[in-house]
C-alpha cells in the first residue's frame, strides 16, 4: 500500500489472526497427511475418494493464506471486540466444568457429572449461590434424564442416582399395577 | 387448481389430533427458544434430531417446522426487548423496535412484529406451496453436472456473498467439508479423514458439529466476554393494541416486507440479512416519519423487516423441498432429519412424500395462527423467560448439550469432539467467522461429492460437463460472479476515488 503521509498508521502485524492463519495452514496439512493415507483402488481411478479431498486442501491453503496476508495487514478483528478484555477465569472454570462432566460422566452416571458441571458454570459466569444452583442443576438434569432422554428413546449412562430413582419409579408403578 | 387439492389433502394430514399436537409442541419450544439468547433453531432441532427414530416422518417435520417459525417469532421479542438480538436475522428489528420499547411504544412494536410475521408468514407458505411445484418441473431437468453446479452457487453465496468476509465465510465452508467427509467414503468403501480411529469411522454426527459450534462455543464465547456489560430488559409499557394510525403505517410495510422477502429467500442464496436490510432501507425511504427512524423509533422499521424475515424464512423451505439445497444452518440440519429417514429431498419429494410436504405445509399455516396467538395475548410469559439469569441458562444449555450429545452413543469420545468443536465455535465467534457455512458444507459437502462423482463417472472422467452444459454453465458463471464481482467492483470503485483525488484508502 502507498505509504502516504495522511494514513493514521502503518497497519501493524495482527498476531492472533495470524495464528488463526497459521492455524488454519496447519489443518490444510493435515487434510493432506490424511487424503494421501486414503488407498486409492485403480477402478476408481478417475474420480476416486480423493479428488475432493485435494480440492479442500487446495481451497484451504489459499484461503489460509489470504488469513495471513489480512493478519500481516493489521487483521480484521472490530475495535469493539479487541477493546472487550477476555475474562480468563470466568472461561478456565467454564471450562473446568465441561472437563469435570467428561471425566466424571462414567464413573458417575449422568446426572452426578450434570450437577458438578451445573455448578463449576454457574460459577464462572458469576452466581455464588452454589447451593441453590446445586438443587437448580438437580432437577434440571432429572428432567433431562427422564424427560428428554426417555421421550426420545435416548439412552444415556445411568449412574447411581438413575439407578435409585429407576428403582423407586417401578416399585411405584408395580404396587399402583396392583 | 391441483396445488389447491394437494394443500386440501395437506390439511387433512395436519389436522389430525396427533399432528396438531406436534405443531403446538413445536411452535411453543420455537417461541421460548427464539426468546432466549443463546439458543436458536438449528442447535434446538439438532438436539431433537433422535426423534426421527421415535415417530413418522410427518410429525417430526411438523414439529421441526413448528420450531423454525417459532424462533422467527420469539427473536424479535428478544429484539425489540432487550436489544440483543437472538439471531442474525433480527438485527434489524432491534434497531427500531428497542427504541420504540425504549419510548414506552413496545406494545405496538411486538404487535406489529407478530401481526407482520403473520401475514408475511402467510404469504410465504402460500408462495412455497404454489412455487414449490413449478421449481420442481424445472428441476425435473437436472442432471448431476446441473445440481454440482447449483451446489457450487450455493455454497458460494451463503459464505462468500452474504456476511462480512467473503475469505472468512469460505474459511468456515471448508472447515465444513472436512468434517462432512471424515467417515466411511460412501462410494468405495474408504476411510477418510479418521486418523486411524475407528470412532470416526461413522463421521461426526450433525448433532455434535450443530451442538459444539452454538452451544458449547456460544457459552464459552459469553463466559469470556463477562466484562461486556449487561443488556437491560425494557419493561413492556403499552397496550399491545396498535392504534389506527399504527395500522395504517404497518400493513404497506408488511406486504412489501414478505414481497422482498420470499423471492430472495427462496432463491438457492438464502439468508435472512440481505432482505431485512433491504426492507429497512425501503421503509426508511419511504416513511413520512423519517423523523421518528434512530430517534424514537419508527413503526415501519419494525413492520418491513420482520416481514421480510419471516417470508424468507418461508421462501427457504423452496429450494430445501425441490432441489435438496439447504441455504441455512437449521435447513440443513433438516435435510439431515430427511437423511435419517432415508428420504432424499429433490425434485420426486412432492410426488414421493405428497403426504409429508403438504402435510408440512399445511402445518405451516397452522403454526402461523397459533404463533400469533401465542406472541400476543401471551406475551407476558415470553417476558419472563427473558429474565432467567445467564449463568444458569448457559449452564442449563450445557446440560442439554450433554444429553444431545452423550446419548448418541454413549462414547465420552463424542463428548471430546463436541468439547474441540466448541473451541473451534468458540474462536470463530471471537474473530468473526460465520458458523452456518459449516454446518451447510458439513451436510451439503458430501451431497455435491456424490453428484460430482456421479457426473464425472458418466461423462467417463471428462471434466468438460460442467462447462458444456448450458445450464451448469450459467450457474458457474453466477457463482463465479458471486465470488469476484464484489472485489472487482470494490476495487473500481478504490480506483475511480482515489485516481484524481488522492484520497488513500482503508485497504
Amino acid at each position: 500500500m502507498s505509504s502516504s503521509d495522511q494514513q493514521p498508521a502503518p497497519p501493524r502485524l495482527a498476531m492472533p489472526e495470524l495464528l488463526i492463519g497459521v492455524g488454519l495452514l496447519a489443518c490444510a496439512a493435515a487434510v493432506a497427511w490424511q487424503t494421501l493415507a486414503i488407498p486409492v483402488s485403480p477402478l476408481y481411478s478417475k474420480v476416486g475418494p480423493t479428488v475432493f479431498p485435494y480440492i479442500t486442501m487446495t481451497g484451504m491453503i489459499v484461503l489460509s493464506l489470504l488469513l495471513i496476508l489480512a493478519a500481516v495487514r493489521g487483521g480484521w478483528q472490530p475495535q469493539e471486540e479487541k477493546e472487550t478484555p477476555t475474562d480468563w477465569k470466568a472461561m478456565g472454570i467454564v471450562v473446568a466444568g465441561l472437563v469435570a462432566n467428561l471425566v466424571l460422566i462414567q464413573p458417575l452416571g449422568f446426572t452426578a457429572a450434570s450437577v458438578i458441571m451445573f455448578v463449576l458454570v454457574c460459577y464462572g459466569f458469576g452466581s455464588r449461590h452454589t447451593l441453590r444452583d446445586a438443587l437448580t442443576g438437580l432437577i434440571l438434569a432429572l428432567v433431562a434424564y427422564f424427560g428428554f432422554a426417555r421421550a426420545l428413546g435416548v439412552n444415556i449412562g445411568a449412574g447411581f442416582i438413575e439407578n435409585q430413582l429407576n428403582t423407586v419409579i417401578d416399585a411405584i408403578i408395580t404396587t399402583l399395577g396392583g | 387448481m391441483e396445488t389447491l387439492s394437494h394443500l386440501g389433502h395437506g390439511f387433512s394430514v395436519a389436522f389430525s389430533p396427533m399432528n396438531l399436537l406436534w405443531c403446538l409442541v413445536g411452535t411453543t419450544l420455537g417461541t421460548a427458544i427464539g426468546v432466549l439468547p443463546g439458543l436458536g433453531p438449528a442447535l434446538t432441532i439438532a438436539l431433537l434430531l433422535p426423534i426421527t427414530y421415535q415417530v413418522a416422518p410427518e410429525a417430526s417435520f411438523i414439529l421441526f417446522a413448528g420450531i423454525y417459525y417459532g424462533a422467527m417469532y420469539g427473536g424479535s421479542t428478544t429484539s425489540i426487548l432487550l436489544n440483543t438480538p437472538g439471531e442474525s436475522a433480527t438485527i434489524v428489528t432491534a434497531l427500531e423496535g428497542n427504541r420504540m420499547a425504549r419510548s414506552g411504544r413496545g406494545g405496538a412494536a411486538l404487535a406489529t412484529s407478530a401481526i407482520g410475521s403473520f401475514v408475511a408468514g402467510t404469504i410465504g407458505t402460500l408462495g412455497v406451496a404454489f412455487l414449490a411445484p413449478v421449481v420442481v418441473k424445472f428441476a425435473l431437468a437436472f442432471g448431476p453436472a446441473e445440481y454440482f453446479s447449483l451446489m457450487v452457487l450455493a455454497f458460494i453465496t451463503v459464505s462468500a456473498v452474504l456476511g462480512s468476509s467473503s475469505v472468512r465465510g469460505l474459511t468456515s465452508l471448508f472447515i465444513g467439508f472436512v468434517i462432512g467427509m471424515i467417515g466411511v467414503d460412501l462410494q468405495t468403501g474408504q476411510p477418510r479423514f479418521t486418523f486411524g480411529m475407528n470412532d470416526l469411522l461413522d463421521g461426526v454426527d450433525v448433532i455434535i458439529a450443530a451442538v459444539g459450534l452454538f452451544a458449547v462455543g456460544e457459552t464459552l464465547y459469553m463466559a469470556s466476554r463477562r466484562y461486556a456489560g449487561k443488556d437491560e430488559i425494557v419493561p413492556l409499557k403499552g397496550s399491545l393494541y396498535m392504534t389506527a394510525a399504527e395500522w395504517r403505517r404497518s400493513w404497506k410495510p408488511w406486504l412489501r416486507g414478505a414481497f422482498i422477502g420470499f423471492p430472495i429467500g427462496a432463491m438457492p442464496a438464502g439468508g435472512a440479512e440481505i432482505p431485512t436490510f433491504l426492507s429497512y432501507a425501503i421503509e426508511k425511504k419511504l416513511s413520512k416519519h423519517k423523523r421518528e427512524f434512530g430517534t424514537v423509533g419508527a413503526i415501519e422499521g419494525v413492520a418491513g423487516p420482520e416481514a421480510a424475515n419471516n417470508a424468507s424464512a418461508a421462501g427457504v423451505l423452496v429450494p430445501m423441498l425441490t432441489l435438496g439445497l439447504p441455504t441455512s444452518a437449521t435447513a440443513a440440519i433438516m435435510l439431515s432429519a430427511f437423511q435419517s429417514y432415508g428420504i432424499n429431498p429433490g425434485p420426486l419429494l412432492l410426488t414421493t412424500q405428497a403426504d409429508l410436504v403438504w402435510g408440512l405445509i399445511a402445518s405451516l399455516f397452522i403454526a402461523n395462527v397459533i404463533l400469533v396467538i401465542l406472541n400476543l395475548p401471551l406475551i407476558g410469559l415470553w417476558v419472563r423467560l427473558l429474565k432467567i439469569p445467564a449463568p444458569q441458562l448457559y449452564a442449563g444449555i450445557l446440560v442439554f448439550a450433554t444429553v444431545g450429545t452423550y446419548g448418541i452413543s454413549q462414547s465420552p469420545i463424542d463428548l471430546v469432539i463436541l468439547y474441540l468443536l466448541g473451541a473451534a465455535g468458540f474462536l470463530m465467534r471471537r474473530f468473526d467467522f460465520p458458523t452456518a457455512p459449516v454446518i451447510i458444507g458439513m451436510i451439503l459437502g458430501p451431497l455435491a461429492e456424490t453428484q460430482f462423482r456421479r457426473a464425472m463417472t458418466i461423462s467417463n472422467g471428462d471434466w468438460s460437463v460442467f462447462y458444456t452444459h448450458k445450464l451448469s454453465l450459467v450457474l458457474l458463471i453466477l457463482a463465479f460472479i458471486g465470488l469476484a464481482g464484489p472485489h472487482i467492483w470494490a476495487f473500481i470503485e478504490h480506483r475511480r476515488r482515489r485516481g484524481p483525488e488522492h484520497v488513500p484508502g482503508d485497504a
